[in-house]
């Protein structure tokens, strides 16, 4: 009875369009189907986009037994077939009601009707005729290089720290990650909430995040190292700290994305690549800081005693270098460097998320892994080569979905030939 | 009072969980790899997650259950053989870095949109299409359908549930736990059959005082009833057994030899990297088994099982006692009733407008981690454990 009243009330509240439907009017718009629960289905969609619709298109819809149906879309690009049963459709246009310099994407799109009482979407793509697939091929390559450079730098920037506090401590710290959300996280409050400047925000977040790295040590690794903990229980410690961390930020600014900068970036465009100012600022001030690491490490004495306990704690403090000291030093540094990569990231993705980091902290690992674990400049070269794996995978074919399991399933086939990394020496893998 | 009686029954309720129990499971197994052989397995969830898709595909596409279940044991077996061959010459920290990478690499592709036809995609497996032949095969006295109040006599019927009788009952299972905990860990002083026998028999009772105490009521047979509570305690009980019988046999001590000193056991011509390959793939087994059990009651999600489940299972772990067999049990029954008894009391106590029910959970998560910190730093052990059997190193 209910349902005989519903179907009544639907009827009348159709009949209008019905009307207009048979009275042939050019500009009808076209009468949407609704399905009903377990009679019928519906499949539709829009031809072109809602604000430029393309009319007077034939949709085909070819039913699960073969048969076919057709409809043409109308002043507002619209098509729909209602179905009564469940099944594998096939949609797709007649090429030769496409407008002139149109043609289809995909020529055909399943759709898998497992429900009735339901709509379904099946988009048809247009595209212009010349559009052609190698130059814009050889254009992709290009921007995705240029990204997977910037996101390599950026990890760059994180994962030097972490092979160095690998190198000096032995310890793999899975608290690293939550250090470069932490700098994201500082950069929302110093600029965003507080309305520093975006270079003055910086400098404040590189100098908290490096502050939290002295005290770390101060306060948690050396008591632990002079304890004598081991280092699979230091491990756990990290992971513990950063559980503790993740969830710090998820109470404090909740699940969110969270922006350092308001305004939307600004973009230029060289040639086939786009790429906004921030990203360009980014990439410039990872080149400068990582190559200041870099001469520290090789030409100042600091840097000599670093390399010294990286190789050999025990001969370097012997020969009368205060590892805990550099080691001090080292946490400081790799905790400012992760931070700057964190605002840097925040800035060039413009947000960032609690779990931003905990994302690209298998990249990290990835990165650190593939160029030696200890190795400062294998670490670069490795986050270099993650990144451009990371951004260049969609570009051969790999699912978007799929990208960093790409990076991932490297490291793993790398450790199959080579486990000591690309500049890791052999003795150190045990 | 009322309050009190709250939150308890929301500890309680967590403790006789499925999830628990299946967590418990996947524990279990993760005791082989970290407590008994030193391997850092990171990726106990992947495990899991491979568990749950192999029963969870087979039997959403038509195969009988008990198929689903070895195609979910088979491809966790294969997974650990893909780990294995790589990492297991180098040293430890390679393990751990594959391993969680690996986990995360199947999370991904059971994401991946390419997918849904198969894993269902972010959204999951729903529990419908597959539980169902697993309530088919409950047996008496599950059949029938309806509901029970597990011991129907229970403090209501003494004195009209007053005050007295709650708290002498809370003092008693107090007690009979904390002599439980005490007798498990006086493994030298006592031993033999009388132990184990009060052991079973502490169990037992302190099992019958807390349903006492805290009547809990489900469905016979349903999503989330009793016969999958029944059917998960069980498995966890014949864990633990086998758990019990593989560690005392000569291959046991093996895994704790390799532990403490591989190079130790290879100059006694012993094949060391095989001896691991087995302890991962047993380890691994668990892990499955335990990640069927864990989507019976709920569904296949990929990322309720992610990173963070397996560092839980690494606290669970560490609370308990790594290298015990009853420690894997103990430990994840503490942490989730611990969570619970966070998460119920900051609702009960603190004002919303300081913690909202999602701000609960997450400060419940804060302490889990602050836990498993000060755990390892502090006590290592954990409640059951030795430190001696936990100097080892990567």
């Amino acid at each position: 009875m209910v349902r005989g009243t519903a179907g009544l009330l639907l009827a009348l509240l159709l009949a209008p369009f019905l009307v207009l439907m048979t009275s042939g009017s050019a500009s009808a718009v076209t009468v949407m189907c609704l399905p009903k629960a377990d009679e019928t289905a519906c499949i539709a969609s829009t031809m072109g986009s809602r604000a430029e619709p393309i009319a007077g298109v034939d949709v085909i819809l070819t039913a699960p037994d073969g048969t076919e149906q057709r409809v043409t879309t109308g002043d507002d690009g619209k098509w729909s077939f209602e179905i009564t049963e469940t099944g594998d459709y096939v949609v797709s246009a007649d090429a030769k009601t496409l407008p002139d310099g149109f043609e289809l994407e995909n020529e055909t799109v399943d759709v898998k009707v497992d429900q009735l009482g339901k709509s379904f979407g099946a988009i048809l793509q247009l595209r212009s005729e010349d559009y052609s697939a190698e130059t814009s091929k050889v254009d992709e390559l290009i921007q995705s290089t240029v990204n997977g450079l910037r996101l390599g730098l950026l990890l760059a920037l994180a994962s030097v720290g972490l092979s160095l506090i690998y190198g000096t401590t032995g310890l793999s710290n899975f608290a690293h990650a939550e250090q470069v959300t932490l700098g994201g996280i500082m950069g929302y409050f110093f600029v965003n909430q507080w309305g520093l400047p975006l270079w003055l925000g910086g400098i404040c977040v590189v100098v908290f995040c490096a502050g939290t790295g002295y005290f770390q040590d101060r306060g948690l690794w050396q008591p632990l190292r002079r304890r004598g903990l081991g280092l699979t229980q230091m491990m756990i410690v990290t992971i513990g700290l950063s559980l503790a961390l993740q969830y710090t930020y998820q109470l404090v600014v909740g699940a969110r994305t969270v922006r350092v900068v308001q305004d939307n970036p600004e973009v230029s465009t060289f040639g086939p690549v786009t790429i906004t100012h921030q990203s360009i600022v980014a990439m410039v001030i990872s080149v400068v800081v990582l190559s200041a690491v870099g001469f520290a490490l090789l030409r100042t004495r600091v840097g000599r005693a670093t390399r010294a306990v990286s190789d050999n704690p025990a001969l370097a403090m012997a020969s009368g270098i205060d590892t805990d000291k550099v080691i001090r030093l080292v946490w400081t540094v790799a905790m400012g460097l992760a931070g700057l990569s964190g605002i840097l990231y925040a800035l060039v993705v413009n947000g960032i998320k609690w779990d931003s980091g905990l994302q690209i902290l298998l990249l990290l690992f990835a990165a650190v892994t593939l160029g030696g674990l200890g190795t400062a400049f294998g670490a670069l070269l490795g986050a270099l080569i993650i990144g451009l794996v990371v951004e260049l995978a969609p570009v051969f074919g790999m699912p978007g979905d799929f990208k960093y399991a790409t990076a991932l399933l490297i490291l793993i086939l790398l450790l199959l030939v080579r486990p000591q990394g690309l500049l890791g020496k052999p003795q150190r893998v045990g | 009072m009322d309050n009190i009686q709250l939150i308890l029954n929301g500890m309680m309720r967590e403790m006789l969980s499925p999830g628990t129990a299946a967590v418990a499971i996947a524990v279990i197994g993760l005791n082989i790899h970290f407590g008994f052989t030193g391997l850092l397995n990171m990726g106990q969830a992947g495990f899991m997650l491979l568990g749950a898709y192999g029963m969870g595909i087979s039997v959403w596409h038509g195969l009988p259950f008990a198929v689903g279940i070895l195609f979910g044991l088979g491809a966790a077996l294969i997974f650990a053989l893909i780990l294995g061959v790589p990492t297991l010459k180098l040293r430890g920290d390679y393990l751990a870095i594959v391993t969680i990478s690996a986990a995360e690499i199947i999370r991904y592709v059971g994401r991946s949109s390419l997918l849904t036809d198969f894993t269902g995609s972010a959204q999951g497996i729903p529990g419908s299409q597959y539980s169902d032949p697993f309530r088919s095969v409950a047996f008496w006295p599950f059949t029938g359908g309806g509901s029970w109040v597990l011991l129907p006599f229970n403090y209501h019927d003494v004195a009209d549930g007053a005050v007295w009788v709650r708290l002498l009952g809370w003092a008693i299972a107090i007690g009979a736990i904390a002599s439980l905990v005490y007798l498990l860990r006086s493994g030298d002083k006592f031993s033999g059959v009388a132990r184990n026998g009060l052991v079973v028999l502490l169990v037992v009772f302190s099992v019958f005082l807390l349903l006492f105490l805290f009547p809990l009521d489900y469905q016979k047979v349903g999503v989330n009833g009793w016969w999958l509570r029944f059917v998960a305690w069980t498995l966890v009980a014949v864990c633990c057994f086998i758990v019990y019988l593989l560690v005392r046999s000569p291959w046991g001590r093996l895994l704790r030899g390799i532990r403490e000193d591989e190079d130790a056991i290879r100059s006694l011509g012993k094949n060391v990297f095989a001896i691991k390959m087995q302890a991962l793939i047993i380890g691994g087994l668990f892990g499955a088994l335990g990640g069927m059990v864990y989507v019976l009651a709920s569904s296949v999600q990929p990322d309720s099982m992610g990173r963070t489940l397996t560092f839980f299972c690494y606290t669970a772990l560490l609370l308990g006692g790594a290298a015990t067999i009853f420690g894997p049990v103990l430990g994840t029954i503490m942490f989730y009733v611990g969570r619970a008894f966070i998460f119920q009391a900051s609702r009960a106590y603190v004002p919303d407008s300081i913690l909202n029910t999602q701000e609960a959970a997450f400060f419940s998560y804060i302490v889990v981690g602050v836990a498993l910190m000060l755990l390892v730093i502090f006590r290592p052990q954990g409640v059951l454990g030795d430190k001696r059997e936990l100097r080892f190193n990567v």
